[in-house]
């Protein structure tokens, strides 16, 4: 039976995010994105998360599951603590996608060995190293390379874009999951992860770049030189099902930046309308859309365009949730709700005017945010790629 | 918990009401249109599917309770065949459905076994009106209380199968509010003028309508004194115009698809290019979309809780949606898509009516 109604548990749940959103995350959004404190890390907020939020927020433990819809608590997590704000979100001490990938493709060791990292007394992340310098979204043609020499693998080579890379190694005692190649000659098949401990020597974080938004994350470059780590340490062990797991790894990562995303368009849209009301100007709904004004149009418009974007969301996490089949349907989220919270933010910019532009307020850094939806976890084109590929019964040879 | 599985049941109704668009209205489309005659086998083989008399209680004589959740699962199946044969054979809901929802007893007993024969029995409500700045809220037809009577004055458009039906559902405002007086063909001061011409649905009988000082019993303001929830009715009807839509869309998204798969061009299908290929990921994305606005709206209107919100998103959402998708499958087949060998082109058209054409459909 069709029904919109969300369980009562992920509700409180909810409820307990958007507290934690409200006190602890939105007073600190400004400070954390201003140049001067660039990559700075909000301890407090991540050792609050760690020591006390993320009990009770089961979807960020990894040692706690949410019993019969673990994803659904995510992403609805995930959009109110972006709510808040979206680069405390990227800060979150979880298993991130780097967990993720761990959690669906890793040996039982592996998965034990990420349980432990994350049942330590100090905040843990997990990063994931796929992009290099002449590759983003053709990940197949990464030039990393693993060699193996005896009871180790050696790592060399460059990585970019890497989150949360600095927190995962230097900050804390965390992993990496880096992506190489065994056999340069072959591409996809011999591409495999690996996971790099936070104290393996033969890694070095060279640069942090500096970003349009998310400026409380960091996004670095990783050096691996002669990184030699454990033959074991082959993610899901030497069967590895490499690059195919990666891309299991974002059909499941797609509907979760899609909801942070989202809860970005909504924080937009929520000021907005604060400053509507407060200069008396009323929303109808019911009537004509010839008859609206241009404001209740907009204002219309982009809830409607938010709410078709959440429930495809909604959808994505029902089917994972499920274990059905759900890369088209991630991939759809990912798309629309790039989409829309692009244009939602640019376009409280645009209605706020002058205060839109302006610093003192955050529209112009939700905007500025906002962007790196449509951009990361797959591109907007890539991801209409994936859809058109299934939609059209073509693979990757018919459809380039 | 949320739920996107339809129930058994709903699934047999989807299927059998596919299996319809698809044998008797696909191919029936284009001649209906250009005559402006529906085919009967519209309204004979449709009204078999059981539809109404399945949404209307045992003690009306029907057989089951009414959903508005099926309604649209159903309508999007029915305008995926073809919209226009859609709306002819759910006429009748016009004005069944307002009377379930919002009925005195004395209502319902009378006019609900109308609808729960086997026999399809005609129906008709006049909401729009023939002027620019057209609002539901504030309508210029008016009615005013003269004793045990309603005095109906106002110009409608758009009523379908006005000339068909014995009864027309009338709105009108009354004291400012928006209410609903059923109103029998042969009343005085009843005039039923043309056909409307209008740029799609064209085999939908679709008549302009004049009330002059027609006067009815005030037995027959729907809910009686008390009136009825006009928002209800409202709502409820953007949410069937929204299923519709995006049943067009659809049916204009799998034609494009296929004819993109089809046509060569430069030594391969026009679909292996990604101009295309984008093209058809969008539209199927902007369908999907909106199909969850139409379910959240018509989940809400099941579960009696306020949908105006959620109607209008669904309006708004679905409007734009099957214009811009039925505008592209044109674009894809090119010449193609404008000539009438094609169904893109009344697609188009047909879809322009959704977020335009409030009150011809309700769920």
């Amino acid at each position: 039976m069709i029904s919109f109604e969300n369980s009562r548990a992920i509700r409180q749940r909810q409820d307990y995010a958007e507290t934690i959103a409200r006190e602890r995350i939105r007073p600190q959004a400004r400070y954390y994105d201003e140049y001067d404190h660039e990559h700075e890390l909000p301890w407090d907020f991540v050792n609050f998360m760690w020591q006390v939020a993320r009990k009770d927020l089961e979807s960020l433990h990894p040692g706690k599951s949410f019993p019969d819809e673990p994803f659904m608590l995510l992403i609805h997590v995930n959009e109110m603590i972006a709510w808040g704000d979206i680069g405390f979100y990227m800060c979150l001490p979880w298993p991130a996608l780097g967990g993720s990938a761990i959690k669906a493709t890793g040996t039982e060791e592996q998965k034990e060995h990420l349980k432990e990292k994350f049942q330590a007394d100090s905040p843990t992340w997990t990063s994931m190293a796929l992009t290099e310098s002449h590759c983003g979204s053709d990940s197949s043609a990464i030039r990393t390379t693993a060699v193996r020499d005896g009871d180790s693998w050696v790592l060399n080579g460059e990585k970019l874009f890497v989150t949360t890379a600095k927190t995962s190694m230097l900050d804390s005692d965390g992993l990496m999951v880096v992506w190489a190649t065994t056999d340069p000659s072959k591409r996809a098949s011999a591409i495999k992860p690996f996971l790099v401990d936070a104290k393996n020597p033969g890694v070095k974080i060279t640069k942090l770049e500096k970003k349009l938004g998310l400026r409380a994350s960091d996004t670095a470059v990783v050096i691996l030189e002669d990184c030699r780590i454990p033959l074991k340490n082959i993610l899901g062990g030497m069967e590895s099902t490499g690059f195919k797991g990666a891309m299991a790894t974002f059909d499941a990562a797609r509907p979760s930046v899609a909801a942070a995303g989202l809860g970005v368009a909504r924080a937009t849209l929520d000021l907005l309308k604060e400053h509507l009301d407060l200069n008396g100007i009323r929303i109808r709904y019911g009537v004509p859309r010839n008859l609206l004004t241009s404001i209740e149009r907009d204002i219309i418009d982009m809830e409607a365009q938010l709410r078709a974007a959440w429930l495809l969301v909604v959808r994505a996490a029902w089917l994972i949730d499920r274990h059905r089949p759900n890369t088209i349907e991630s991939s759809m989220c990912k798309v629309k709700a790039g989409e829309v919270v692009t244009k939602i933010t640019q376009k409280g910019v645009e209605l706020m005017g002058p205060l839109g532009y302006s610093r003192r307020l955050l529209f112009e850094k939700w905007m500025r945010d906002g962007k790196i939806i449509d951009v990361f976890e797959g591109t907007g084109q890539i991801n209409r790629l994936v859809i058109a590929r299934r939609i059209l019964g073509y693979s990757s040879r018919e459809l380039k | 918990m949320y739920s996107f599985e339809p129930t058994e049941e709903q699934k047999i109704i989807i299927s059998a009401a596919r299996k319809l668009a698809l044998k008797e209205f696909r191919d029936r489309m284009r001649d209906a249109d250009e005559t402006g005659r529906h085919h009967p086998s519209w309204v004979e083989a449709g009204w078999e599917l059981g539809l109404l008399p399945a949404s209307i209680p045992e003690r009306y004589g029907g057989f089951g309770d009414h959903s508005a959740m099926t309604w649209v699962l159903a309508a999007e199946e029915l305008a995926w065949g073809d919209m226009t044969a859609a709306l002819v054979l759910t006429a009748p809901n016009l004005v069944a459905l307002p009377i379930l929802y919002c009925g005195t007893e004395e209502q319902k007993t009378e006019f609900l076994p109308v609808y729960c024969t086997d026999r399809y029995a005609h129906g008709s409500a006049a909401l729009m009106e023939p002027h620019f700045g057209f609002n539901p809220y504030e309508l210029k037809t008016t009615a005013h209380r003269n004793n045990g009577s309603y005095v109906l004055t106002g110009l409608k458009c758009n009523v379908p199968f006005a000339a068909e039906s014995e009864w027309l559902l009338v709105y009108a405002s009354l004291d400012g509010q928006s209410q609903a007086f059923l109103v029998s063909k042969d009343s005085p001061g009843l005039s039923i003028g043309e056909r409307e011409p209008n740029m799609g649905i064209n085999a939908l009988p679709l008549y302009s309508v004049e009330l002059k000082e027609c006067s009815i019993p005030a037995t027959q303001r729907l809910g009686g004194d008390a009136g009825c929830d006009f928002a209800l009715l409202h709502n409820s009807s953007r949410v069937a115009l929204s299923a519709l839509a995006v049943g067009v869309a659809r049916a204009a998204y799998e034609y494009a698809l296929e004819y993109a798969k089809q046509r060569k061009a430069f030594g391969e299908a026009i679909a292996q290019r990604q101009s295309i290929a984008f093209t058809l990921a969008e539209m199927a994305i902007e369908i999907d979309a909106a199909r969850m606005l139409v379910w959240e709206a018509a989940w809400r209107l099941d579960q009696g809780r306020d949908a105006t919100k959620e109607a209008q998103y669904a309006m708004n959402f679905t409007g734009d949606m099957a214009l811009m998708v039925a505008d592209r499958a044109v674009q894809i087949l090119g010449g193609y898509g404008y000539v009438r060998d094609h169904p893109v082109e009344l697609w188009l058209r047909n879809a322009r009516g959704c977020g335009v054409l409030e009150g011809i459909a309700i769920v």
